[in-house]
């Protein structure tokens, strides 16, 4: 067996806010219909969480579950439990219209932190990043110059971001060019 | 800049985040139909200097497909609405009618 790494193995940028490689996370992308009781519970068994408003994220120790979009959640669970979870969410949910599938190697996750952190990801997305507009339990998927990316916030100055693994240098130069010393804009 | 909001994410999208679809709520005609059909389905758009309705995609957010209605002289937007409709919800009718008497599109008005 091969030994998995992430995308660029937990590397880091100090500047006017912290970049970091997050390493290796289990993503789990569940799609179904929300509404489902069954589907509920399913969520809850496997995270220990409930369901997510429209557009937010909802976290605990060892994980989160944030809302996608109106019939796809992505379930955040430790790197070495996704194939258990997945067992029990595909047995869970086998009379269920529904999709559970392992996608923790098809992405990278950063966090971004330090005081300047908004301002840093606001050069970066088309996304209004002062505070009380985006706050800590918001889940945004947007574009961060030119590819996809979803964010959330920690606390009030730590940002979590995935993309896909093909454009984690990509995005980790972004935010260390946007992090550069100097370049603060004092915005908020 | 153009900036519609999505009705499934409730988040005021920028246009950079969008995909356009083109014109909305045009009938298919597939299979069966008549040539003149077929050519007005394929080529036969609306042109308007004023109000109009498109589909659009949240290419880069929750990847759904919404309509829109606004202007194409102003980049005013009246509203945005599901996918899951043939036609323009009424409240958006009387709103485009309250700002702009006498409108037309296709045989709305
Ligand atoms: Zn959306």
């Amino acid at each position: 067996m091969s030994k998995p790494v992430s995308a660029l193995n937990g590397a880091q940028f100090h500047g006017i806010a912290e970049v970091r490689d997050l390493g290796l996370q289990g993503m789990i992308t569940l799609r179904g219909d929300l509404t489902k009781p069954k589907l509920k519970s399913a969520v809850k068994s496997v995270t220990g969480l409930a369901l997510p408003k429209t557009g937010g994220i909802l976290s605990d120790e060892t994980g989160s579950v944030a809302w996608m979009s109106p019939d796809e959640l992505l379930l955040l669970v430790p790197y070495a439990e996704v194939d258990a979870h997945l067992a029990t969410l595909q047995k869970d949910l086998a009379k269920e219209h529904s999709l559970a599938v392992n996608v923790s190697d098809a992405r990278a996750m950063f966090s971004l932190s330090g005081p300047k952190a908004r301002e840093v990801l606001a050069k970066l997305v088309p996304v209004d990043l002062s505070p009380g507009a985006f706050e800590p339990g918001m889940m945004r998927r947007t574009r961060m110059a030119q590819v996809a990316a979803a964010f959330w916030m920690m606390d009030e100055d730590t940002f979590h971001i995935i993309c896909f693994r093909s454009v984690a240098r990509y995005v980790f130069d972004l935010l260390t060019v946007a992090a550069q010393e100097g370049s603060e804009v004092n915005a908020f | 800049m153009l900036m519609l909001e999505c009705p499934y994410c409730g988040v005021t999208a920028d246009e950079t985040e969008l995909s356009p679809g083109g014109e909305a709520h045009l009938t298919r005609f597939g299979p069966g139909a008549s040539d003149d059909e077929f050519h007005d389905y394929l080529f036969m758009r609306e042109n308007p200097k004023g109000v109009h309705f498109e589909r659009w995609r949240h290419a880069y957010g929750c990847g759904k497909w919404f309509h829109a209605a606004r202007a194409t002289d102003t980049l005013e937007v009246f509203g945005t609405y599901p996918a899951q409709t043939t036609k323009p919800p009424q409240e958006i009718l009387d709103k485009i009618s309250a700002k702009r008497p006498g409108w037309t599109w296709r045989d709305l008005k």
